[in-house]
């Protein structure tokens, strides 16, 4: 079936099958590998992408789903240029929110959408909205750190993203 | 996954007839239980027919005393709902606990009351508060519409389009959670209602169940010290890895007496 979609901004025609994961179509068929797929089984939260500005897991998403919505992945968070930082992937970065990595994208794109409706999360907000997603490496405590300073910096004045 | 047919209807009709003409298709709200079902290949559905493009089945409405939430209405927008909040605090409250914040992004009262895994927190809701589903050809009350575990009173071809809830006098929801699913290893809802007070349990058995003497002590003194010398028979209750019968039913008790705090703030 053709699915159109916005993708990172971008509209986007493909032709698939309908039982595709949007996960797998991100990953294997259009390189966007920024998504990973930790457990597969919409427990984990390294997949998670925002369909029409709100996080789900892409591993449990029927790429049909897709058709007439706009999907914004970790690559797509920042405008187009290199090595620009989203001011919450500055904070992971500057509050040392990861040590692996893998977990770290779909971290950020839940950590965005909460941080979006939440400028000065509490500690105790910042563990709920990321129940979904599972770090096996830092504790957490780095992580909400990050969260709670990524989710300032997203609301300063100055921040021009 | 294996592969399916995907239908996409715009009406409540056209997906009832599709599912009438196509026993093996499964109909497919928001997916967080169908889904990864079906990755298992423990569901190997011939078609999915997608709710998605039916817009009536969505919203919150408050007619008088009377909350109605769309079927294909997804948690966090239950739990955002100011409507909601006003009219049934403890159901706003309750959806916000499911899951995660990406699955309640997608996950839906319909698909989960339709699937009533035992261990779901709505049912809890809907039968503590006495709510009505209501499907594409009658309505069916809440006591008469968990039948056991996974089972409900829907027929093969029928599809729940709305629930509706009575405003409570008040109402509380707590759960034991499970740290690792969020789902409730036990969870009581409780409601002071003009009918009388309702208590419901999920989580603790096969599938969800008014607690009758419960309901009793809460009628003649609505407090947590009520119900703390109660308890529930744990032969009825599950028991597996994350928690035996007889932890279950202590839990019971104790998740009850948090509920009618709640209820009380």
């Amino acid at each position: 079936m053709k699915i159109r979609f916005t993708l990172n901004r971008e509209p986007v025609e493909i032709e698939a099958e309908p039982n595709l994961l949007v996960a797998d179509l991100l990953r294997d068929r259009l390189g966007l590998t920024g998504t990973h797929v930790g457990c597969d089984t919409s427990q984990c939260g390294a997949c998670v992408v925002h369909l029409d500005g709100k996080p789900v897991k892409s591993c449990t998403l029927l790429a049909p789903a897709l058709d007439g919505a706009v999907l914004l992945t970790i690559e797509g968070l920042t405008g187009p240029g290199a090595n620009r930082l989203h001011p919450m992937q500055k904070a992971f970065h500057e509050h040392h929110g990861l040590q692996c990595g893998f977990c770290t994208p779909g971290m950020v794109m839940t950590a965005v959408a909460f941080a979006e409706a939440n400028p000065s999360p509490s500690d105790g907000e910042v563990r709920h909205a990321l129940e979904g997603n599972i770090c096996r490496c830092t504790g957490y405590q780095n992580i909400v750190a990050s969260v709670i300073a990524g989710a300032a910096a997203m609301h300063a004045p100055s921040a021009g993203e | 996954m294996k592969a399916f047919d995907y239908l996409k209807p715009d009406a409540v009709p056209a997906a009832v007839g599709a599912l009438a003409a196509n026993p093996d298709a499964k109909l497919l709200a928001g997916g967080m239980t169908l889904l990864p079902t079906m990755k298992q290949r423990l569901a190997e559905p011939a078609a999915l027919i997608d709710l998605a493009g039916i817009a009536g089945l969505k919203g919150i409405t408050l007619d008088g005393d009377t909350l109605t939430i769309g079927a294909m209405t997804p948690h966090a927008e239950v739990a955002a709902s100011a409507t909601v909040a006003a009219a049934i605090p403890a159901l706003a409250a309750l959806a916000g606990g499911i899951g995660d914040p990406a699955v309640r992004n997608r996950g839906t009262i319909g698909g989960s009351l339709a699937n009533c895994d035992p261990s779901a927190d709505y049912p809890a809701a809907v039968l503590g508060l006495g709510a009505t589903v209501i499907t594409d050809r009658r309505e069916i009350a809440a006591d008469d519409f968990f039948l056991g575990l996974f089972e409900t009173a829907l027929e093969a071809d029928e599809l729940i389009t709305a629930v509706r809830f009575p405003r409570p006098l008040r109402a509380g929801y707590a759960k034991f959670k499970s740290p690792a699913s969020r789902y409730a290893l036990v969870g009581v809802f409780v409601a002071e209602t003009v009918a009388g007070v309702r208590v419901a349990v999920t989580g603790a058995a096969a599938s969800v169940f008014r607690a009758p003497a419960f309901e009793a002590a809460l009628a003649a003194d609505f407090t947590p010290g009520a119900v703390a010398g109660l308890s529930v028979d744990a032969a009825d209750l599950n028991a597996d890895i994350h928690a035996e019968a007889s932890y279950r039913a202590h839990l019971v008790t104790v998740m009850a007496k948090r509920a009618v705090a709640a209820a009380l703030e």
